[in-house]
């Protein structure tokens, strides 16, 4: 044992205690209009103990216990299996997001209705990330104030409904384009920043909209955000009790069935998952498309792609404005749902947790970007207990998966496309 | 007169907050200069700057010291020692195993590490704002007593002086110092300043650490000044000071001071002439025009791009 290492991981230890002790272990508590300390639990102060313990034999014998970590079996015991070819592959996988489709069908009305409002959440969060994966993934810019996007979807529908009276099939399409309008005036001036400049424009671009929505009091209500907002109908039908436009009918006179609440709720969920398989499909085309292919060249080697006479600013903006697109569509279908939006739900973290989504299900993989989607919202959901918990291990997990697979869960394959041979 | 007095009074606010600014810009500027990372973190080490030494200053009222600068002292001492410790943990943890690689990858760890720091604060001290007790009050009025007055509180003038003395010293770590000449070397050219003999891995821990043990500093003072903290109290801060950082020309020590000030005073004259909640809205407008017009900031070198 070399001292070189010893002295390292007593320094380490140390340290684990300096930055541990005073934040978990001391605990500022108000008395009155004084502040004053209290020790932690004696759980607390031991667990920091055994953790700066932890870090002091691990530096001890890092470099044995990295040595050995090497010599494991793979975790993964398909890693070494020869990959299925490729026709074989799609045909599987084509058929397993059918069923999936299919069963997310039938699926709302043998559950119950909690359980569909999650699910028209998820969907909400996988057309977001499908988005942001179009932006982050695939044209590799950080767009860190993507929930502008969103906020600017749902308030389009809150203020056309409020103002003009508009329905959420009208405003829908205009929600949408008004977001990716928004993108293409954002992108056009900021789209020529490297990288990480990118990340703190649009940073900035979301703050801004959200205090503007914040105390723009005449128009968006302000923090007291905008209520009332009406659920979709089908074909001028309300899911409603009573008709409350003139000229509707209700779904449950109309079909001559008993009124249940948890129609609107699986009408809702049915429209987010088409929206959702839709957004799906329109960037999976996306993807074969040459615009596709520009996207991801200019990721990998922007000179590159420029000397083969691509347009920097056309195929970065194509992106911006597509990614835009979809979340406008995502935010008027939250307003629909919520029937209430306020600034409240379009803080930075938001963005945080979408792009969260993107890294952990690995960066424009589609499947991968849904499952991280289903996971994300649902977890915490099923732990309720430790809903507190849940950001901090959001961090942990981006910075853990960056350090040890930085290609996300499910990385990104490439869709083969093979010329047949003419005969 | 009236007029001239408000003025200034502005001006002397946004001085106070622009200095602070600055401060902690140094940490983003350095980190920048040396790695090209934007280290996201660095508003999280401030915030935990301010609640150790808030945590300090409690303890040491409940043992009874009520002599300022012995409470002043100690603060610092255990700002910057938390601090700094944090800012080598964060560097060693999640940004040195993804150096090198695409640099989205640094970027999206620090966020990560951003979110993780914030909610271990919040977990462990609750989300509420805490106050920070005003130890140093009073101060000097200018004018008629009946109109307006300008106030300069004894609390400003401290934060003045600080800043002044910790740019002092830092400028004169890097220009003299044997790290200071290595901080600079590995900032041109880390490769060659490896091949030189540099250990470049100490050099950028000491960058951090530096970074962090300024953004302490600014988080004592900016926590007196405020009289409060809460965990998201540095997202903001940080996000300021790095459109500071950007404003002067990131990597630029100068830059960052300039930029701070400027961005201070650009702040307090919104909030004087127009409307405090709009202040934001100006600091990120101003962020984006200069990204857009002088990408170089006002005191950075132009960066040319390699083919």
């Amino acid at each position: 044992m070399a001292t070189h290492n010893l002295k390292h991981a007593l320094f380490c230890a140390i340290v684990t205690v300096v930055i541990a002790y005073p934040i978990l272990g001391l605990d500022l508590v108000a008395q009155g209009t004084q502040i004053g300390l209290e020790g932690a639990t004696p759980t607390t102060i031991i667990s920091i103990f055994l953790a700066a313990g932890i870090v002091f034999l691990f530096q001890l014998f890092r470099d044995n216990i990295m040595g050995n970590l090497g010599k494991l079996p793979k975790l993964n015991p398909l890693s070494g299996r020869e990959p299925m070819p490729a026709e074989k592959r799609a045909k599987v996988e084509a058929w397993v997001l059918t069923g999936i489709i299919v069963l997310a069908l039938f699926w709302p009305f043998v559950v119950s209705r909690g359980a569909v409002d999650l699910a028209t959440l998820v969907l909400i969060y996988i057309m977001l990330a499908l988005g942001l994966n179009v932006v982050v993934g695939l044209a590799g810019l950080l767009d860190l104030g993507y929930v502008a996007f969103y906020a600017v979807g749902a308030y389009t529908f809150a203020l056309l409904y409020q103002y003009f009276g508009f329905t959420f099939w009208m405003a829908l399409p205009i929600g949408a384009l008004l977001a990716a309008t928004f993108g293409m005036v954002l992108g056009f001036p900021v789209l020529r920043l490297r990288g990480d400049y990118l990340a703190i424009v649009t940073l900035g671009f979301g703050e801004i909209i959200r205090i503007l929505l914040n105390n723009w009091t005449a128009v968006t209500g302000g923090p007291n955000g905008i209520g009332g907002i009406p659920d979709p109908t089908l074909f001028g039908m309300e899911f409603g009790r009573r008709v409350k436009e003139e000229g509707n009918t209700s779904f449950h006179e109309t079909f001559g069935i008993a009124y249940s609440g948890e129609h609107k709720v699986i009408f809702l969920y049915l429209i987010a998952l088409v929206l959702a398989v839709i957004t799906a499909l329109v960037i999976r085309r996306l993807m074969r498309m040459p615009v596709g292919r520009a996207w991801e060249a200019l990721r990998e080697d922007e000179i590159a792609a420029r000397s083969l006479g691509l347009s920097r600013t056309a195929v970065k903006l194509s992106a911006f404005t597509i990614g835009a697109f979809f979340a406008g569509f995502a935010g008027t279908v939250f307003a629909s749902k919520q029937g209430f939006i306020s600034p409240e739900s379009f803080v930075f973290l938001e963005s945080a947790i979408i792009l969260a989504i993107v890294v952990l299900g690995g960066m424009g993989s589609q499947i991968g970007v849904i499952l991280a989607a289903v996971a994300v919202t649902i977890l915490p959901e099923l732990a309720r207990e430790f809903s507190d918990f849940r950001m901090l291990v959001f961090g942990a997990a981006m910075v853990l998966m960056m350090v040890w697979r930085p290609q996300g869960l499910m990385p990104m394959r490439r869709i083969p496309i093979a010329l047949k041979r003419q005969e | 007169m009236q007029d001239l007095l408000y003025f200034s009074q502005q001006l002397v606010n946004g001085l106070t907050i622009g200095s602070t600014y600055a401060l902690i810009a140094i940490g983003y500027t350095m980190v920048y200069g040396i790695i090209g990372m934007i280290n996201f973190a660095h508003g999280e080490i401030y915030m935990i700057g301010a609640y150790t030494a808030l945590i300090a200053i409690t303890g040491l009222a409940t043992l009874g010291i009520a002599w300022l600068p012995v409470i002043l002292l100690v603060a610092l001492i255990c700002a910057v020692i938390v601090s700094s410790s944090m800012g080598w943990a964060v560097e060693r943890v999640a940004y040195r195993p993804v150096r090198g690689r695409h640099r989205l990858i640094p970027l999206i760890s620090a966020i990560g590490m951003s979110i993780f720091l914030q909610n271990y604060v919040h977990l462990a001290q609750g989300s509420r704002n805490i106050g920070f007790p005003a130890l140093i009050d009073g101060g000097f009025r200018f004018g008629a007593p009946e109109s307006f007055q300008l106030s300069l509180s004894y609390m400003q003038i401290t934060i003045f002086i600080t800043t002044l003395v910790c740019m002092t010293l830092l400028s004169l770590f890097i220009s003299r110092s044997r790290i200071g000449r290595a901080c600079r070397a590995v900032s041109q050219d880390l490769g060659m300043a490896n091949l030189l003999g540099i250990d470049t891995n100490r050099i950028i821990s000491a960058t951090f650490v530096i970074g962090a043990s300024l953004a302490a500093v600014a988080g004592l003072l900016l926590g007196m000044y405020y009289g409060s903290v809460d965990p998201l109290f540095g997202f903001i801060a940080g996000l300021k000071a790095f459109t500071a950082a950007v404003l002067g020309g990131i990597g630029s020590i100068p830059g960052a001071m300039l930029g701070g000030l400027i961005l201070g005073v650009s702040e307090s004259m919104t909030s004087g002439y127009l409307s405090g909640e709009y202040k934001d809205v100006v600091s990120f407008s101003l962020l984006i025009l200069i990204l857009l017009f002088k990408p170089t900031g006002l005191l950075g070198k132009p960066e040319v791009e390699k083919i």
